[in-house]
């Protein structure tokens, strides 16, 4: 009787180890992980991954497959795995990565992840290497912001930028036009001040034409981007100091900006909404519920082309001087540190040959919808069909302010920032809440 | 009393179906949405006045959903959520009838700690995990979010309380007609218990074809994903696409419910068997 | 491979003990004490790997300050002590109480209400009742989540528009994104995808209630409401007790929901210790004191299910 049992206990152990096995092998490409170790010093025959999260086409695997295929016509020994990563859950799948070892080779996104998070953690891999002298004085041409942003506070580059751009905002045209708003923008350089913000959005309200003028939302960190230039630009206040150690939301401008927004809500003229996030306030832009979206930039218009029936009409954050700061966007790559020098060696020959080669360069910042950071690639969409799209928001670029993403503390400060604008549109006391933001923000910079 | 004569309007007769049909709209409603958004476009589906019937159906949706390997992504979460429920219910039937049954050294210990870990959240235990299976080589494997899943104690608690209910007459016989553990098991158990397995069987199927967050976790590569991982995969950082979650929703959801249908006479007559005696 | 480790030691402890206890021969008691293991062990071997073990590390862990690429320092009950300091915490161990607290027993109450409207009814009626509770259930959490946050939607939302138009509310109501409506949502949704399964269990509990009992019951003139304590009642407690059980459950663990709809907002209104925890341990990770507050909340729910056992229990 024994030995039966024993023989179904093997069995039924033997059954699911087999399945186990089984299941592994099926599932395809075996994993790159750098804990493994390879016996291999060279780069021929190397496996890597690489992780991208949405950044314009790069989600979509038929145009990555289309790179990677050009890729291996040069360097047909390197096999590049793709991963995609979406906003939601992307953060947590890098995570499980580290914490389970199990790390891409190369990852693409800005330098508030790869830098100011990963890197600053040591996971990372410095790319000096890469930074050539020539690359160095071609992306400073564009912006020594960008420079400045893939470097770490200890002088090592994490990230290798591609792409870059500045959000704006957009507005109805038609529906301003109705209402006769139009009147308190400059068309020519697509900014209004303040007052004329405030305008605006009184003979929004007055026409009845929009369900709100316009929404502030605050349901979480997606596209915050948005709300802090708002904040920032009605009066000309910064998000953090000018060296990056310390923010600034309960400063002099801003919490007088905050207090305008506060009124407006009050009176209606715009709306806090702590049920959305920036897809949502998209949404509704789109659907011509609010008048206006404060999250907006070349991508996005691709995005809701199909659905509009209306024209959005790119614009500047209003301020109270008429000149906006934009906030940027920059997208690179990083290496994660996984050990593996021939890993390491192809992922770096494989970053170098998407970003600076003559004819994959720009295809691959084409594909992204946004600008290069090399100055020497010049116009890429020139002869596309989106040449005239994007020339109009390649006249917002030289409004790119500060890139103050890299300050540290920056996931938690994200959180503490919505969180504040919930309770200012709750009704707390401005002062208050932003004193409250700034004291948990800084916290999160000294940990 | 009248309650088992049927027709007969009372004002409560009257009063239960008026709240049941709402209960009915208010359920309906969401899946009616779910399916007819599914074939809307997205500036149908976003209309500021609701659109209540698709007046242009499109299968653009579905075919961007089949665009990616959403075939495999299903047919991982059927792998995952029926190899899970399988290895549960015999693990678990196993378990709960000795614990029920046997006398044995160690056993206070073990039941005890069954029912502290029943009383722990998955989330906290999902970094440890993680750990351990990288350290195994599981991570990225659907293995990852099953075998927690088939050693997440609950199934046993129940079945140990459904063994409970076996008279030890009958264990007695069968030891007196010199049966072995393994053929008592079989014969005499396992079909006084298969009411406990069938009410464990849907638990433990649904929970695991829901368990988004454990999937999240363990599950990366392309090709490893579940349908509702692969879903928000496909989202972008500033838009949702109403109309691709609904499809990837509608593909989800009907082989679970044919599942369901098919198990629900078995299960109906199982679990009414199981509540008088356990 | 395992078997002879455990055969060991239980030759040396266990029955010897045993056999004057249970007044059986050692041979014997060692013979069911191997057989007992045997049946437990695929169990065993899946519990001890992927629980035991993680729940040990996880209590470990939390007596340390342990985050991403660094040493784990040693903090003893500082994370704990934090904890109790730290209001976030407490508004999310009260809105998880709240939620479970209401949950519970409106799932439980409700379901046995309709299953018992629902079970005299004839196989198809009854059939499609069944089907319509059941389908939130297997619809998918992302997919309902989605649907339910477009039909709250502050402007054009299904909700808004019927209780507009039947003159519940005068103006729009931002029921998600108001601090005293959101978490009331969030326990209506947690409720459509929380009744199907307890609605299943209930009618077939119900349907093999002896019905001769009943009958005699009523022939005594005993009242609907008697007939029910009294006949039916005793008879469904197991049902009630697993319902109870698994609503519990599911109540603690609503995650997806709260992530998806609201992130813990309006000003921490929807944040529950589930919810927190996340935040802390993938988002800031925090993982010391994120398996602290897991730690607490594990006793939570352990006194939490203590009490059902023995309310259940003592009406039996």
């Amino acid at each position: 009787m024994k030995k039966a049992l024993a023989l179904v206990m093997a069995g039924v152990m033997a059954l699911s180890l087999a399945a186990c096995g089984g299941s592994t092998a099926n599932s395809g490409s075996t994993t790159s992980t750098g804990s493994t170790g390879s016996q291999n010093t060279n780069t021929s025959g190397t496996e890597i991954t690489l992780w991208t999260y949405p950044i314009g086409s790069w989600q979509d695997s038929a145009t990555v497959d289309g790179f990677i295929a050009k890729f291996n016509e040069k360097h047909p020994d390197i096999k590049v795995n793709v991963e995609y990563l979406d906003y939601t859950n992307g953060d947590d799948k890098v995570t499980t990565a580290i914490e389970a070892k199990n790390t891409p080779d190369i990852i693409f996104e800005g330098p508030e992840r790869l830098v100011t998070n990963w890197g600053a953690k040591g996971l990372m891999v410095d790319l000096s290497d890469l930074w050539t002298e020539e690359a160095t004085a071609d992306i400073s041409q564009t912006s020594e912001a960008v420079v400045n942003a893939c470097k770490s506070a200890d002088g090592k580059y994490y990230e290798y930028p591609m792409c870059m751009t500045a959000h704006n905002m957009a507005i109805n045209y038609e529906l301003f036009e109705k209402a006769g708003a139009l009147q308190y923008i400059d068309e020519e350089t697509r900014s209004w001040t303040t007052d004329n913000f405030v305008k605006a959005l009184e003979a929004i309200k007055e026409s009845g034409l929009a369900a709100t003028p316009a929404i502030v939302y605050c349901g979480g960190q997606g596209g915050d981007q948005g709300t802090r230039a708002l904040v920032n630009n009605l009066y000309s206040g910064t998000y953090t100091n000018a060296d990056h150690t310390a923010y600034t939301a309960n400063s002099e401008a801003n919490v007088k900006a905050l207090q305008l927004l506060q009124d407006l809500n009050k009176q209606g003229l715009v709306n806090f909404d702590p049920a959305a996030q920036a897809s949502d306030e998209l949404q509704m832009f789109a659907n011509g519920t609010a008048a206006m979206t404060f999250c907006w930039n070349a991508s996005n218009e691709a995005t809701y082309a199909s659905q509009v029936n209306f024209t959005p009409y790119a614009m500047n954050f209003p301020s109270d001087d008429g000149k906006a700061e934009l906030c940027g966007g920059i997208w690179g790559f990083g290496i994660f540190d996984n050990g593996d020098q021939a890993k390491i060696d192809a992922a770096k020959t494989f970053i170098q040959f998407i970003c600076d080669d003559a004819t994959q360069g720009p295809a691959s910042v084409q594909a992204t919808g946004f600008f290069p950071v090399r100055a020497s690639f010049g116009n890429v969409y020139e002869g596309t069909e989106n040449a005239e799209r994007m020339a109009t928001f390649a006249t917002f670029l030289p409004n790119m302010g500060d890139y103050y993403n890299v300050t540290g503390g920056w996931t938690e400060q994200r959180t503490a920032w919505w969180n504040m604008l919930q309770e200012i549109g709750g009704g707390t006391d401005v002062k208050t809440a932003a004193d409250k933001f700034v004291t948990t923000a800084n916290a999160a910079i000294a940990k | 009393m009248n309650s088992t004569v049927t027709g007969k309007l009372t004002p409560y007769r009257i009063i239960s179906g008026i709240i049941l049909a709402i209960l009915t709209v208010f359920l309906v409603f969401p899946l009616y949405w779910i399916f007819t958004g599914s074939v809307k476009t997205a500036a149908d589906i976003n209309t500021p006045t609701p659109q209540w019937f698709p007046t242009n159906p499109t299968w653009a949706n579905y075919e961007k959903l089949f665009s990616n390997p959403a075939g495999l992504w299903l047919f991982n979460t059927i792998f995952i959520a029926v190899v899970a429920m399988l290895l549960t219910c015999i693990t678990a039937s196993m378990a709960g009838y000795v614990l029920a049954k046997k006398r044995f050294y160690g056993k206070a210990f073990i039941f005890s700690a069954i029912i502290c870990a029943m009383a722990l959240p998955k989330q906290v235990i999902l970094i440890p995990l993680l750990k351990e299976m990288s350290a195994l080589h599981l991570h990225d494997t659907l293995w990852a979010v099953i075998l927690p899943t088939v050693g997440w104690p609950f199934g046993v608690f129940l079945m140990k309380q459904f063994s409970e209910g076996i008279p030890n007459e009958m264990l007695e016989a069968a030891r007196i007609d010199g049966a072995g553990e393994v053929r008592t098991f079989v014969q005499i158990i396992l079909p006084m218990v298969k009411p406990g397995i069938g009410a464990l069987a849907i638990f433990t199927f649904i929970t695991a074809w829901n368990d988004y967050f454990m999937q999240l976790i363990m599950l990366t590569k392309n090709t490893s994903l579940t349908i509702s991982l692969g879903i928000a995969n496909l989202q972008a950082e500033m838009a949702t696409d109403f109309g691709l979650i609904m499809a990837g929703a509608a593909v989800a959801a009907i082989p679970i419910l044919a599942v369901f249908l098919m198990f629900q006479k078995y299960f109906t007559q199982g679990i009414a068997m199981g509540a008088v005696k356990g | 491979m395992t078997t002879s480790a455990i055969k060991k030691p239980l030759k040396q402890k266990g029955p010897s003990k045993r056999s004057t206890v249970l007044g059986i021969s050692q041979a014997e008691a060692r013979r069911e004490t191997i057989s007992a293991y045997l049946f437990l062990l695929p169990f065993l071997v899946v519990f001890v790997g992927f629980v035991l073990i993680p729940m040990v590390m996880c209590l470990w862990t939390s007596f340390f300050d342990s985050t991403m690429a660094r040493e784990d320092i040693f903090v003893g009950f500082g994370n704990y002590i934090k904890m109790f300091q730290d209001e976030i915490f407490w508004k999310a161990l009260m809105n998880t109480a709240l939620i479970v607290v209401v949950a519970v027993p409106t799932v439980t109450a409700f379901s046995l209400w309709v299953a018992s409207a629902i079970y005299k009814m004839k196989g198809a009626a009854c059939s499609f009742f069944r089907c319509v509770f059941y389908l939130p259930v297997v619809t998918g959490t992302v997919a309902v989540t989605v649907v339910w946050k477009w039909m709250f939607n502050n402007y054009y939302g299904i909700v808004n528009y019927i209780a507009k138009g039947t003159g519940l509310i005068e103006n729009n109501v931002n029921w998600l994104g108001n601090e005293k409506t959101a978490i009331w949502c969030i326990i209506l949704i947690l409720f459509t995808t929380s009744i199907g399964q307890p609605i299943v269990l209930y009618v077939s509990a119900l349907g093999n209630v002896d019905a001769s009992l009943v009958e005699a019951a009523e022939v005594d003139g005993a009242t609907r409401l008697q007939t029910f304590w009294k006949i039916m009642w005793p008879q469904i407690t197991p049902t009630t007790l697993y319902i109870l059980v698994i609503t519990t459950i599911n109540s603690f663990q609503c995650f997806a929901l709260i992530q998806l709809l609201t992130s813990g907002g309006p000003n921490h209104s929807t944040d529950t210790i589930m919810y927190y925890i996340y935040y802390k341990a993938f988002k800031l990770y925090e993982y010391g004191y994120g398996n602290a507050m897991g730690v607490i909340l594990a006793i939570v729910i352990a006194l939490f299910s203590a009490l059902q056992f023995k309310v259940a229990g003592k009406r039996d």
